[in-house]
């Protein structure tokens, strides 16, 4: 292992002290990136904690892979979520990996708050107290953005991580933006910095980190640059980005629509990835050491409302789950509406997911009279109209008034308090991601650790078993996803994108490792990712959380997938094998 | 014939740094610290990238400012003797495009030695190696 991965930077804004802490330890046991950022959240965040309190730590985690190797270029956050009130874990592209490494540091932890708004600036190893007071309640975070990167120095080698105007307002579901258009986007990271007063990291590398076998390392990069793109994966990511999923979701019968009341437009979507990249892809954009650029930004011209021949171009990023909740979770029919309020949640820094859904219960429950006009401050949310979800996310992220400051808190406290909850789409306190597919994708919504369709990719082995005819069963599944849940938990520690999950079996790791001077077996490697993953669900299960009794939406379970409608009592035996797989009994490790 | 690194098409540069990359690999190290190819946005990354590397001027500044003689001509580019340098930055301040890039770490000045294998990790056709008109 190099000098700078085992140290772990450690700031405390109350105190606005910082120190470097050497943490071998951590890094020889959990490689990095999720690994130890585990670790770090079991001794930095008390049991009970209130995520907005100045005690919930931010945990910024790389590994002995970034950006060493093609497609290493992801880094993790850990925080107790203030969405969900538990393990707060998110992942995040762009320059931060490259960034938060080449700085000198395996992890970056900041702790406490600070009495004014401030941002910090690290350069050269050194955390610098900036005054934020100016950039405190802009109204763009995109204009945040341009400010700290006239301002600061390191371009090319730095990251710029801050919070829009919903982040300060700490509406549980805020995210972090980085450089433009990447995120930490769920479980509300943006919150967590809004409580401690941060409006903004900028972190620059300038380290060299040096290559004890560089013969054995530069041969190995080639052969895994050559596979990476030669692959398909490369050609689909590349040429159309994730939308590329839009289309063949909606032709199993899989997207779900409008609250998924439905899965499917009568007719193919307008915001398929082949027809915005046909219509309105403007660029493509990679994260750092990944030849991929799996970024796609559309151009959106509108004319403008008073003045003839006046246009106003922004540029918007699309991926598949802001298309699925902005786009056919509020049915909308027109791609340039889609891409305003992707726009518009990328200006307010709200996660993107989580705001569809939330838009979504809010139409189903209004049309059902759970509220009215009274509450909803005289705004009539219906399917497709553009213009009220435009209004809706103003107030969202400006906390207006008593209903919209309770849609602040996802839709399960929504449901909660207006009533609806057989159609509150939510896993955990999480809202439901883009993928009807089958018993898999929901297993991995309820079990997954985040909660997240990327936890375990039930959604993938759902297609494959499709395609095959397999028919596992609840316990077959829960193994299944158990064990890709596990592998994952070695990608998000080294730290490299799930997309690269072709290309890192075991035994490719363990080759790349013993490049950097780490020794690691493949067996080893499938242990130790078996053991986060357990370290995860027992700070989960520290912090209250239970799987068996967890509430699965009605409506998840109603829904037809292209396998049928999946049985509630199918989905209860996998998560009671599922407990006792996360729970140890049963020897694997 | 001599060949020189060109940036061919820009417009097609992703930001993904594995040129800056591959450069500090010849050295068998990771980072970007002594790399001598570098990307910048132009005003932010919707507006596109430049690709900051060595020209291989005819006539280069950076060897004329050198008040020890440390850069000389080559057949291609320029070539840095490190152990005439005095760390004075002129090299940096004579070069236009910003391609004289700094090793903060040992003092010295980066130039591009043109040997190509930036362009050869670039996945998106935006660097190569191309023949240099009465090299």
């Amino acid at each position: 292992m190099d000098k700078y991965l085992p140290r772990v930077l450690r700031v405390d804004l109350t105190k606005k002290r910082f120190w470097v802490e050497e943490r071998p330890d951590l890094f020889e046991r959990g490689l990095g990136g999720a690994g130890v950022a585990i670790e770090l959240l079991h001794e930095l965040c008390p049991k009970g904690a209130d995520p907005l309190g100045p005690e919930n730590p931010i945990i910024l985690a790389v590994g002995p892979l970034n950006p060493l190797f093609p497609l290493a270029s992801k880094a993790v956050a850990m925080f107790k979520s203030p969405h969900t009130g538990n393990l707060g874990e998110s992942h995040c592209g762009g320059r931060a990996a490259l960034a938060l490494r080449l700085a000198g540091f395996g992890a970056l932890v900041i702790q406490g708050r600070s009495e004014v708004p401030v941002y910090l600036a690290i350069h050269r190893g050194r955390v610098q107290f900036r005054d934020a007071r100016a950039l405190w309640g802009l109204s763009s975070s995109l204009t945040v953005g341009r400010v700290l990167r006239e301002n600061e120095p390191g371009a090319g080698a730095r990251t710029i991580l801050r919070i829009g105007r919903a982040g300060e307002r700490l509406v549980t579901y805020a995210n972090v933006i980085a450089e433009t258009y990447r995120h930490f986007g769920r479980l509300g990271l943006g919150a967590v910095f809004g409580s401690k007063n941060l409006k903004a990291v900028v972190i620059s590398g300038t380290v060299t980190v040096p290559i004890p076998d560089p013969p054995r390392y530069q041969k190995l990069y080639r052969e895994l640059w050559e596979r990476a793109t030669r692959s398909d994966l490369m050609r689909k990511y590349h040429d159309l980005g994730t939308a590329q999923n839009i289309r063949p979701l909606h032709e199993i019968g899989a997207l779900p629509v409008r609250n998924l009341l439905a899965t499917g437009f009568p007719g193919e979507p307008s915001f398929t990835g082949e027809k915005l990249a046909q219509e309105f892809l403007g660029r493509r954009l990679a994260c750092s050491a990944c030849p991929v650029a799996c970024i796609h930004l559309a151009i959106l011209r509108e004319p403008h409302p008073a003045e003839p021949y006046f246009y106003k171009t922004t540029f918007v990023s699309y991926d598949h789950e802001p298309l699925y909740a902005l786009g056919s979770m509020l049915g909308m029919e027109r791609a340039e509406d889609v891409l305003k309020l992707i726009d518009a949640v990328e200006v307010f820094g709200l996660d993107a997911l989580t705001t569809g859904v939330v838009l979504a219960w809010a139409t189903e429950a209004f049309e059902r009279g759970l509220f009215g006009e009274g509450e909803t401050g005289g705004l009539r949310p219906s399917w497709g109209n553009a213009a009220v979800y435009l209004e809706m996310i103003r107030r969202i992220a400006q906390r207006e008034g008593e209903f919209y400051y309770v849609l602040g808190q996802g839709v399960r406290a929504a449901s909660a308090r207006y009533g609806g909850e057989e159609f509150a789409l939510h896993f955990g306190g999480n809202e439901m991601p883009g993928y009807h597919t089958g018993p898999g994708a929901l297993l991995t919504h309820l079990s997954g650790s985040r909660h997240s369709h990327l936890d375990s990719a039930g959604y993938l082995l759902d297609q494959e078993n499709l395609q095959r005819g397999r028919k596992p069963s609840p316990e077959e599944l829960a193994r299944e996803l158990f064990q890709e849940e596990a592998r994952r938990q070695i990608l998000s520690s080294l730290v490299v994108c799930f997309f690269a999950r072709g290309l890192y079996d075991f035994g490719t790791i363990s080759g790349a490792l013993a490049a950097l001077g780490i020794e690691r077996t493949p067996e080893e490697l499938e242990n130790l990712g078996i053991q986060i993953l357990r370290r995860k669900y027992a700070f989960k299960v520290r912090e209250g959380f239970e799987l068996d009794g967890l509430p699965i939406p009605q409506r998840a379970v109603e829904a037809p997938t292209p396998s049928g409608r999946v049985e509630e009592e199918f989905l209860r035996r996998a998560l009671r094998e599922m407990a006792r797989l996360l729970e140890g009994e049963d020897g694997m490790a | 014939m001599p060949k020189r690194l060109a940036v061919v098409d820009p417009g097609r540069c992703v930001d993904c740094l594995l040129c800056a990359l591959a450069c500090s690999r010849r050295f068998g190290e990771g980072g970007l610290a002594r790399s001598a190819v570098a990307v910048r946005s132009v005003g932010g990354v919707e507006h596109g990238f430049v690709v900051i590397v060595c020209r291989a001027c005819p006539d280069p500044p950076c060897a004329a400012s050198c008040p020890v003689g440390a850069i000389t001509k080559a057949a291609v580019g320029v070539r840095v003797q490190p152990e005439r340098c005095i760390g004075c930055r002129t090299c940096v301040l004579s070069c236009p495009f910003g391609a004289v890039h700094w090793d903060e770490e040992q003092n010295k000045p980066v130039i591009c030695v043109h040997c190509g294998l930036c362009a050869s990790f670039c996945p998106h056709g935006v660097l190569a190696l191309e023949e240099v008109e009465g090299g």
